[in-house]
């Protein structure tokens, strides 16, 4: 015992001996020089502090401000930021664009081989008799499902609003799709039919709408009734977007509307609905975005996949980086065009009061 | 003519307790609420019971229309192949790995990022900020064949870094998101609280540590389970960049032809059916059902705190 206290002490010792060494031999040896070279970083030819003033060269005076102090300290934060924005998003889309104008393959011998072919990569497009069909039926289902959608988020907003019990609970069973909807279960779940109900396949309007439509009009609606829950599934975002809007609503409009008389149905047209609309922007926004990400098997972000990797100068069926380019090109825009598309119709007009 | 007085009131008092005073707090209102959220979450869910169910019937009960709901016997079995199929404790182990840092890369820069828009004033930072929201809508489809070539001469491609870098630049999958989450949580912390620490005479990165991380906290826990669920997801760009089965949903696009590697092809009782693929599905989305009913109240409240809703 008497042996272990005396070796604790001895090793305390020895520490404390060891940093007060470790102290002065800092102190002598090693600060000097640091703040020498400290000094000589601040006041040299090339840049020199004085006061508040900064010398480049001599010449260069900057007076340091809190101001530009603050706007130095903001570009620090976002640097890494700036960095990414510059290598990782913006130089790819003008890259890609460049790309989408020229005919490009990969080999691992001299890398990228790009030959300048004008329009044709999207001419080519819109000949082909395989992806035309793949983008009219891109929009004409997103025309179709995005306003199921945006109406049934509403509507099960509303109905989770009400005074109803375990609200919580409610949520938690709308939110749940977002958690678990990846791309491989889905298409699973797409394999064995397992996204629409049996009872809504079997129905008179499936059969009807498919016999007695065009086909251009009947193809959106019944790939539509086809996946129709995995396309409620999408909801789970606007659905919260929604009940943070309903919960902006002053209880007081209801009352006074009430007093005067409205029914309820009365109170959703006119109280609900349009203080609802202004969120409808984004949940469009989230809505067409998340659907357009999604990657069905053959369907045309596969394709850009495949014409990517598969793509050699020889082959008579995959047309390398500059096709897939083209490919995703118009994909992004038909996405653009349909997002302005649904937010130009759903923009409040101005009320006129007479 | 009491007694109609009577049958009167009580027909009143029925016509109250069933439409209430101005209906909304009626018991027929209630009724055809709770009627109306009941089917529509069996709508809502009825993917996720098919899974269930399905994933433990055995092959004469896929086969038998008479059998839907409950199946005759439940096969285990199915997960136990399953189980084997997806090399289940290693690749879970392997998938959350990475999740785990790629995430984390995502939190801790969208959280920088952030600060940097929230706080100061700088000359362009307008043009950014809405260059950062443009982000969100901006495919990952579109820069992906550029992306591709520029992995590829930074020799990323094919390696973890090829989502490490973008996260830890505030370019990842809804980065924008979280960006977002961010700024609008550091815009509720009151100016002066900060010029306080200034004058007492913190540095920039000082004030940040000591003042706004720790107040920060909650939004650190949401975006991390937003970007851990999102990059967990993400099976097209992560099979893209990184390789094949880095993810569990990666090995679950696999999942036929390891089978037939593992079961070959012939050999008795071993043929893939449906069930043994939806015992897949499950095992696939059971590590993200767990989370979500530990923090599900984080996930559902969290569009408040994203400020889309107009603050």
């Amino acid at each position: 015992m008497k042996k272990m206290k005396l070796f604790f002490k001895r090793l305390f010792q020895f520490f404390t001996h060891g940093f007060v060494r470790f102290g002065e031999f800092w102190q002598a040896k090693i600060q000097p020089p640091l703040d020498r070279i400290t000094y000589v970083l601040r006041h040299n030819f090339i840049y020199r502090e004085e006061g508040n003033i900064i010398y480049f060269f001599h010449i260069l005076k900057i007076k340091v401000t809190r101001k530009r102090r603050h706007a130095l300290y903001g570009y620090l934060f976002i640097s890494s930021w700036l960095i990414g924005i510059s290598f990782f998003t913006l130089y790819p889309l003008f890259y890609s664009l460049y790309l989408s104008f020229h005919e490009a393959y990969y080999n691992l011998q001299d890398g990228i081989t790009t030959t300048y072919i004008g329009f044709n990569n999207y001419i080519n497009i819109l000949r082909s008799q395989i992806l035309i069909p793949l983008y009219t039926n891109y929009l004409g289902r997103m025309v179709v499902a995005v306003p199921i959608i945006i109406v049934f988020s509403i509507i099960i907003a509303v109905l989770v609003n009400a005074p109803i019990k375990s609200k919580s609970l409610w949520r938690t069973v709308f939110f749940l799709p977002v958690i678990i909807s990846t791309g491989p279960v889905i298409n699973e779940l797409n394999a064995q039919s397992a996204i629409t109900l049996p009872n809504l396949q079997a129905s008179g309007i499936y059969s009807y709408l498919a016999n007695n439509l065009p086909a251009f009009l009947a193809d959106p609606l019944t790939t539509v009734i086809n996946s129709m829950l995995i396309i409620l599934w999408y909801a789970g975002i606007p659905i919260l977007i929604y009940l943070a809007g309903l919960q902006k609503i002053d209880p007081s409009l209801y009352e006074a509307a009430s007093m005067d008389g409205a029914s309820p149905w009365m109170r959703f047209w006119k109280i609900t609905l349009p203080s609802l609309m202004p969120f409808t922007g984004i949940s469009i926004v989230y809505v067409v975005v998340s659907m357009s990400l999604f990657v069905e098997p053959a369907g045309l972000l596969d394709l850009t996949r495949t014409h990517m990797l598969v793509g050699a100068p020889d082959s008579a069926f995959w047309f390398g980086y500059g096709y897939a380019a083209a490919m995703a090109w118009i994909y992004f825009i038909l996405m653009v065009l349909l997002i302005l598309l649904f937010t130009r119709i759903t923009k409040e007009k101005p009320v006129r009061i007479q | 003519m009491k007694l109609l007085n009577i049958s009167v009131a009580r027909q009143q008092k029925l016509r109250k307790i069933w439409l209430g005073k101005n209906l909304t707090d009626g018991l027929a209102y209630r009724l055809v609420i709770y009627l109306l959220l009941i089917s529509f979450s069996y709508i809502y869910l009825y993917p996720l019971l098919f899974m269930v169910v399905n994933s433990l019937k055995s092959v004469d009960d896929l086969i038998n229309p008479g059998v839907q709901w409950i199946p005759t016997a439940l096969i285990w079995e199915n997960y136990e192949r399953a189980f084997q199929v997806l090399n289940l404790p290693q690749s879970i182990i392997d998938s959350t790995g990475y999740v785990l840092r790629v995430s984390v890369a995502a939190t801790l820069s969208s959280a920088l990022i952030g600060y940097g828009f929230a706080r100061f004033d700088f000359p362009f930072k307008k043009l950014f900020f809405a260059i950062m929201l443009a982000t969100f809508i901006l495919p990952q489809q579109v820069t992906m064949v550029a992306n591709m070539i520029i992995y590829r001469e930074l020799n990323i491609i094919s390696s973890e870094s090829a989502m490490l870098y973008p996260a830890l630049t505030g370019q990842g999958i809804n980065a924008a998101i979280y960006i977002l989450i961010f700024y609008t949580f550091y815009k509720t912390i009151p100016g002066i609280l900060i010029e306080s620490a200034e004058v007492d005479g913190a540095g920039q990165l000082r004030i940040f540590r000591s003042i706004i991380l720790p107040l920060a906290i909650p939004s650190f826990v949401i975006v991390f389970l937003f970007s851990f669920v999102w990059y967990w997801n993400e099976s097209f760009i992560t099979g893209l960049y990184v390789g094949d089965k880095i993810t569990l949903p990666l090995w679950l696009q696999a999942f036929r032809s390891s089978y037939e590697s593992i079961f070959p092809p012939g050999t008795p009782g071993a043929e893939l059916n449906e069930a043994i693929l939806l015992a897949g599905n499950m095992l696939t989305i059971l590590p993200l059902l767990l989370l979500y009913f530990f923090s599900q109240k984080l996930f559902t409240q969290s569009i408040d705190r994203t400020g889309i809703t107009g603050e």
